[in-house]
């Protein structure tokens, strides 16, 4: 029988969670600037305080803005439920800590953004939760760190800066028999070019920083709860998440996972981590947010095209020693990229540039387009020298085992004209040899 | 709150309070491939506002065990069951869809027990497509991906459900295929063909005597207002609520679901 569909990508980035406003009739999303909002009565006031009834009660909480925001990621991820943080950092730890607390264990991948390794390293550890570190193409690595105490599998969809790509249905598998969750950083992907539920994960973040805001003006993330796992079965076989299975002294006495058989996950942590933590995203950067998601799947497109003829130019060029891509064949996940990127493999790659520490810095100070600086995702071409920047406080020894070197660049290639950014590039590889 | 009922465990949210047998009880039961939580704007407003709260999860369905049955009688038993076992003598029965014409079959069957009748998204005859019948046995993915569209009225409603920042539409996706993953046995196609088979709907509405409010979604697909006047018309002293909804009316507009329930449970019970 076919059937009626769901609205496509696009129409999801322009719509979900958006309707024209109906005090005004303002057709873009306004704006709520407010910290607050006014209650019917006293009576109205109690029960959304208790969860009888939905609504907003202080922008800590719930922002009408935030919330076409939170209600479009979790559509286009795929998901049931999205909370918007006030950075990707501030994501990775409401997600984490919603399961999470003093001896909990998590095991995640070591290839990953050096603000997650210093979270799950350091910070975290002086929380009580400890981390196990494994090598993500390693399956028996994963299973052989799993503990009891064990909350959550961790990864990135495409580890930074070395862009390995995770075995989601594999990693996943390993964390349901296990009755773990796996929880994903999803930014260097965005939903455009993979939905991480659809291949077994179960929770995701973003920096909505990158791709998703798409112009470097707002800071935030996006946590994003699938639905897809069982806590409550999970609880029930193995006593893990208790924090959301039993009764919870912060709010009535209420078990999230009866309020809602699906979402227990999202409601724990807004309910509790929003409202304790307080790390929540503004109205204006939300709004910001908006309206890069409005032109996702095009950006992307065009992300992937330009950074595909920069790494044919660059393959050619005598000043590089080896580029990264995860469509390359030398890649070591080219195989598994193409099964789960098949419309690309991101706008951001690494290349190792021939020469000293020196000829990196004559590198980047010759380039004109690119502008040096730790961020990626942006529309505007980015560089940056991960050992001397978003990597510095992580060890040699695990650079190493990262993929990166003293001449790896990391590029974020924006959505200028491929030829000039080539030219940018060529000339700047070029002065880079100079005086080598 | 977990009951024996016919020798196998059979839950019920109760809105986050204990049942206490002082108060009037309300029954709230599900649709289709659903289970108590689709009521979570309205039943823990009523478990905070002096009444017990019975969401039932029906057999084969979330948390209660046991087989889906695929007959609205033996539903509706069920549910007399579920009065018996709570110690609720009289209940005011709130159904959706498929859960509509089990608190009607239940209304009929033991008029002394049913204080008020809320039929919400209710049709009859309640007929589903042999198509959609045999998808349901064959794809189930399919047909909850139908059904689900067909339910919503929008991707935008507001303040969205259970609160702001959820995804009614892909929550209501997820639940319709958890209900599938704890139950593999064809809940789906059980629960059509019952809705499909139930054929006392005209007897037992013309013999309700009990307060009744009917509650239609304006923009329902499943089961459009116009082809509820059998129902309206038999039981004449019904009132009626058109709310702006598709299917998925306690979703799309839990406000003014609960408000149009919560007025009407105000009403001199039979």
């Amino acid at each position: 029988m076919s059937g009626p569909k769901y609205p496509g990508f696009d129409t999801l980035s322009l719509h979900a969670g958006a309707a024209p406003d109906p005090a005004t009739g303002a057709r873009a999303t306004p704006i709520h600037f407010t910290s607050s909002f006014a209650f019917k009565s006293s009576e109205h006031a109690a029960s959304l305080f208790n969860m009888e009834r939905a609504g907003h009660v202080y922008s800590r909480i719930s922002n009408p803005t935030n919330a076409v925001l939170e209600e479009r990621i979790a559509a286009l991820e795929g998901g049931v439920a999205g909370i918007a943080t006030a950075s990707g950092q501030a994501a990775m730890h409401l997600g984490l800590c919603t399961i999470a607390g003093a001896g909990s264990h998590i095991v995640a991948s070591r290839a990953l953004y050096g603000g997650s390794h210093n979270l799950l390293a350091y910070t975290l550890k002086r929380f009580g939760i400890e981390t196990t570190f494994v090598d993500p193409r390693d399956v028996d690595a994963w299973r052989a760190a799993i503990r009891p105490n064990t909350k959550v599998l961790f990864g990135e969809t495409l580890g930074n800066p070395g862009l390995d790509v995770l075995d989601i249905p594999q990693i996943a598998a390993l964390a349901h028999e296990h009755h773990l969750p796996l929880m994903l950083d999803s930014t260097f992907t965005t939903p455009y070019l993979l939905r991480p539920f659809e291949h077994g994960a179960d929770l995701v973040f973003h920096s909505a920083t990158k791709f998703l805001c798409g112009h470097g003006t707002a800071i935030g993330g996006l946590l994003v709860d699938g639905g897809t796992f069982d806590w409550q079965a999970a609880y029930d076989k193995t006593g893990r998440f208790a924090e959301l299975c039993e009764p919870y002294d912060g709010f009535h006495g209420m078990v999230f996972a009866e309020e809602s058989t699906v979402a227990p996950f999202a409601l724990r942590a807004r309910r509790e981590g929003l409202r304790d933590f307080g790390a929540v995203m503004s109205p204006h950067n939300a709004f910001a947010i908006l309206q890069g998601i409005e032109t996702l799947g095009l950006r992307m497109d065009r992300h992937v095209a330009n950074t595909r003829k920069i790494i044919d130019f660059l393959l050619a060029n005598p000043a590089v020693d080896a580029v990264s891509y995860p469509e390359l064949p030398s890649h070591p996940d080219y195989a598994l990229a193409k099964t789960l990127l098949p419309k690309g493999a991101g706008g951001v790659f690494t290349f190792r540039l021939r020469g000293d520490r020196a000829a990196g810095q004559r590198f980047v100070d010759s380039l004109k387009i690119f502008s040096h600086l730790a961020n990626v995702g942006d529309a505007k071409s980015l560089v940056i020298h991960p050992a001397s920047t978003t990597h510095f406080r992580v060890p040699d020894e695990q650079l190493e085992k990262a993929g990166i070197t003293q001449g790896t660049m990391r590029l974020s290639v924006g959505l200028e004209d491929a030829d000039d950014l080539i030219e940018d590039l060529a000339r700047s590889l070029k002065l880079s040899q100079k005086g080598a | 709150m977990l009951f024996t009922i016919e020798n196998t465990t059979a839950y019920c949210y109760t809105g986050g309070k204990p049942y206490n047998p002082s108060q009037p009880t309300a029954v709230f039961i599900h649709g289709a491939q659903n289970d108590h939580s689709v009521w979570a704007l309205q039943t823990r407003y009523f478990a905070h506002h002096g009444w017990n709260v019975l969401a039932v999860d029906l057999p084969g369905h979330g948390r209660s065990l046991g087989t889906a049955k695929d007959n609205v009688a033996e539903l509706a038993r069920w549910i007399l069951a579920v009065l018996d076992a709570a110690g609720a003598a009289r209940a005011m029965l709130i159904g959706h869809s498929m859960g509509s014409l089990i608190a009607l079959e239940a209304a009929f069957l033991a008029p002394d027990r049913v204080s008020h009748l809320a039929m919400l998204g209710s049709t009859y005859p309640m007929k589903v497509s042999p198509a959609l019948l045999e998808t349901a046995l064959k794809d189930e993915q399919a047909a909850i991906d139908m059904v689900n569209i067909w339910s919503h009225s929008s991707i935008a409603q507001k303040p969205s459900f259970p609160g702001p920042g959820f995804y009614a539409m892909g929550g209501a996706r997820r639940l319709k295929q958890r209900i599938a993953a704890l139950n593999p046995a064809h809940v789906f196609h059980t629960d059509f063909f019952a809705c499909n088979a139930y054929a006392n709907g005209e007897i037992a509405a013309a013999s309700v005597h009990c307060p009744t409010l009917f509650i239609f979604g304006a923009r329902d697909m499943m089961t459009p207002p116009k082809s509820t006047r059998l129902l309206t018309e038999a039981i004449t002293h019904g009132s009626v609520v058109q709310v702006d909804s598709g299917h998925e009316l306690m979703a799309e507009q839990p406000d003014a679901v609960l408000d149009a329930l919560f007025a009407f449970a105000q009403t001199a019970a039979a």
